[in-house]
């Protein structure tokens, strides 16, 4: 583990088991992460990008052990664990901490919603939501914590009088100004944020996308920033995975991606982001067929019944996750051969 | 009408907080229907529980003179076939309907929530275990359940003149100091929760796969902070409203009871027992009917007009 990662995951599988039948044995399960290896660095935001259902939730809740991995290591270089148990250099292993350690952790690695609705109880206060990680962690008492709870409010762009109030009396972008705060108020160094912004209008999303960087500069933040399409993506995170069914297939810096996009799915992602200059052709090209399901995913590679460059070998072996040189990572049997449509920017 | 005095619109200087139940109280005060059921069962609650002040003549005692008599202004609700003053007899009559009522959906409120909330937090095997036990109890034929009991323990001291010995003596003993409503809140405890257990488990497995949860799982709040403070005040709303309306069916089942016999005993009175006092006369006096009918119906009305506007109060897609 690189000195600068803070986290490092290998062969994250979550699988959930299909109950049918009276005995509620079989062997089926959703497949929703297959086998996924990223790092990402301190400070920096990694994007998770993916069709509705190819498992980014389920891969970001896994990684806050919200769901139990079925396999995996998730490596975090916790601040707190590290001062607690002298964890080695390769950090903590959050698949395997015990309840009491992952209590700790949990300090260090928050979570952001999408939904700004359903991921607030509507029966608590605003001042109460946000101060309850401060008391279920012990932190602040009394006046101390309703100062710490008003300094976060302010840092997300709310206010004293706010406190006071239930969320059903905010719009849509305050109440994730909430849940931000929420997430923020135990000061922690990892955030995932599940597609923060696809529930809310496209003239507060930009707002909310700027709260998050101005947060993340002045906090010192690590986002793990999930959204189901590039356009979202490109401006916030410095590199980009891009999921297919369960598996990662590409994953590279912004740039590189747009420029030189080596999987023929993020080819056609890249090419579904929306230019600017309508003078400029990009050959907008339309995925044919579904996702698959991922109860019985296709042999080989997952995306070769949709993909137009496929061949024999993409029907039998599932390609291997290698990285092509400068940290670009690929699944695909023939990128070193294919010559893929870059996105045409400015 | 006073209580429907507009308030001023007064903008708050200082944004009071504005929590769902103030809201659904305010609703609640506009809806006329609802206001009416309330003001009706403030009423009968007051009579009911001060029966002994404000009935005019004994429920137990009559004078031969007046059986059947029809009203007047010293029995304006007329007597019944004993003589005794009919609207007495109504309003101690209250008394039952309304502790009927009550102890239904109390004890429906605090079993079916207890349960339900249970199945539904800690799923899997429990959950499994404790819904198909709510099934089976669900097939359970209670009336014929309950006719048994009462015959049983009913019989036991008519026939003997004596109370019976040991566990049955006892029952008896309790069913009679209680005016015969021992076997009546029985009957209507044993199965009235199961409905309100299903509700509070549904319920309670919606709440616990929101995001809300899953934010309290993330922060590290305990289980059961989680169980006490995210879930159940997520579900009181909705399985206090159910029960509200679950009153009336309650009610009825009394009167039912009484009326075919297995209700309260002789001379406690009750509107089923009155009714079925004074069918068999219904030809020729019909006042012996007409005002426990009455009685039963306003009181289901006002039950269902107060239950349902509750309901609308708390109905968040009525928020704003
Ligand atoms: N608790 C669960 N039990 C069974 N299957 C699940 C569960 N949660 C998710 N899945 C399945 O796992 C797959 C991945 O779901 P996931 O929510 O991670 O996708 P996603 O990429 O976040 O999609 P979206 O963009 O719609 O949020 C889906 O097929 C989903 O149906
Ligand atoms: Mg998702």
């Amino acid at each position: 583990m690189e000195k600068n990662v803070l986290l490092q995951v290998e062969g994250l599988v979550k699988h959930f088991p299909l109950r049918k039948g009276t005995f509620r044995r079989s062997k089926a399960a959703v497949r929703a992460v297959d086998g996924i290896d990223l790092f990402i660095r301190e400070g920096e935001t990694l994007g998770l990008v993916g069709e509705s259902g190819c498992g980014k939730t389920t891969a970001g809740r896994s990684i806050l052990r919200l769901l139990e991995p079925t396999a995996g290591r998730i490596l975090f270089r916790s601040r707190r664990m590290a001062e607690a148990m002298s964890a080695g250099a390769e950090g903590v292993d959050v698949a395997k901490a015990t309840p009491r350690q992952m209590h700790a952790l949990r300090r260090d690695m928050q979570i952001i919603f999408q939904d700004p609705y359903s991921s607030l109880n509507p029966r608590m206060t605003v001042g109460a939501i946000v101060g309850e990680p401060l008391l279920v962690h012990n932190l602040a008492r009394g006046s101390a914590r309703e100062d710490r709870v008003l300094e976060v409010l302010t840092a997300v762009g709310l206010k004293a009088e706010h406190m006071k109030r239930y969320p059903h009396e905010f719009s849509g972008g305050q109440r994730q100004r909430i849940g931000i705060a929420r997430a923020l108020v135990l000061e922690p160094q990892l955030v995932v944020c599940d597609e923060p912004v696809s529930a809310l209008d496209v003239s507060i999303q930009a707002q909310v996308l700027n709260l998050l960087e101005d947060l993340q500069r002045e906090f010192g933040l690590t986002y793990l920033f999930v959204a189901h399409n590039l356009s979202v993506v490109k401006h916030i995170s410095g590199r980009v995975a891009v999921m297919y069914l369960g598996r990662i297939v590409e994953l590279a810096s912004t740039e590189r991606l747009f420029a030189d996009p080596r999987h023929p799915y993020t080819e056609a992602l890249v090419s579904a982001v929306p230019v600017p200059e309508p003078d400029i052709t990009v050959e907008r090209i339309i995925l044919e067929g579904d996702v698959p399901s991922p109860v019985n995913p296709p042999p080989g590679c997952h995306f070769h019944p949709r993909c137009r460059y496929a061949i024999e070998t993409c029907r039998t072996q599932a390609p291997t996750y290698r990285d092509l040189g400068e940290e670009h990572f690929v699944a695909c049997h023939r990128s070193e051969e294919l010559r893929l449509q870059p996105a045409r920017s400015k | 009408m006073p209580f429907l005095r507009k308030r001023e619109p007064r903008e708050p200087k200082k944004a009071k907080p504005r929590s769902l139940g103030r809201d659904a109280m305010r609703r609640l005060m506009k809806n006329r229907a609802a206001v009416a059921g309330g003001v009706i069962l403030l009423v009968l609650f007051f009579a009911a529980i001060f029966a002994d002040f404000v009935a005019p003549y004994s429920y137990t005692e009559g004078s031969v003179l007046d059986n059947y008599a029809g009203p007047s202004a010293a029995h304006p609700l007329g007597c019944d076939f004993m003589g005794r003053d009919m609207l007495s007899r109504l309003i101690y009559g209250a008394r039952i309907s309304l502790a009927a009522g009550l102890v239904g959906a109390f004890t429906a409120f605090i079993i079916g929530v207890t349960f339900g909330l249970i199945s539904g937090f800690f799923g899997g095997k429990t959950d499994n275990i404790m819904m198909r036990f709510v099934d089976i109890m669900y097939a359970f034929p209670t009336l014929l359940l309950i006719i048994l009991l009462m015959v049983f323990f009913k019989s036991s001291l008519s026939v003997s003149g004596v109370a019976a010995e040991g566990f049955r003596g006892t029952l008896s003993n309790i069913d009679r100091a209680m005016g015969g409503m021992f076997f009546i809140f029985l009957g209507i405890g044993i199965t009235s929760w199961l409905g309100e257990a299903r509700l509070v488990r549904g319920m309670t497995l919606s709440v616990r796969n929101t995001e809300y949860i899953e934010a309290a799982r993330a922060i590290g709040v305990p289980r059961r902070r989680i169980l006490f403070r995210h879930v159940l005040p997520n579900v009181l709303g909705p399985a206090i409203v159910a029960q509200a309306l679950q009153i009336p069916g309650f009610i009825l089942y009394e009167a039912f009871l009484s009326f075919i016999g297995l209700g309260v005993n002789p001379p406690t009175p009750s509107w089923g027992m009155m009714l079925s006092d004074g069918y068999i006369a219904m030809r020729s006096h019909f006042h012996l009917v007409l005002w426990p009918a009455l009685a039963i119906s306003i009181t289901l009305f006002a039950f269902n007009f107060l239950g349902d506007g509750i309901r609308d109060a708390f109905d968040p897609r009525q928020t704003r």
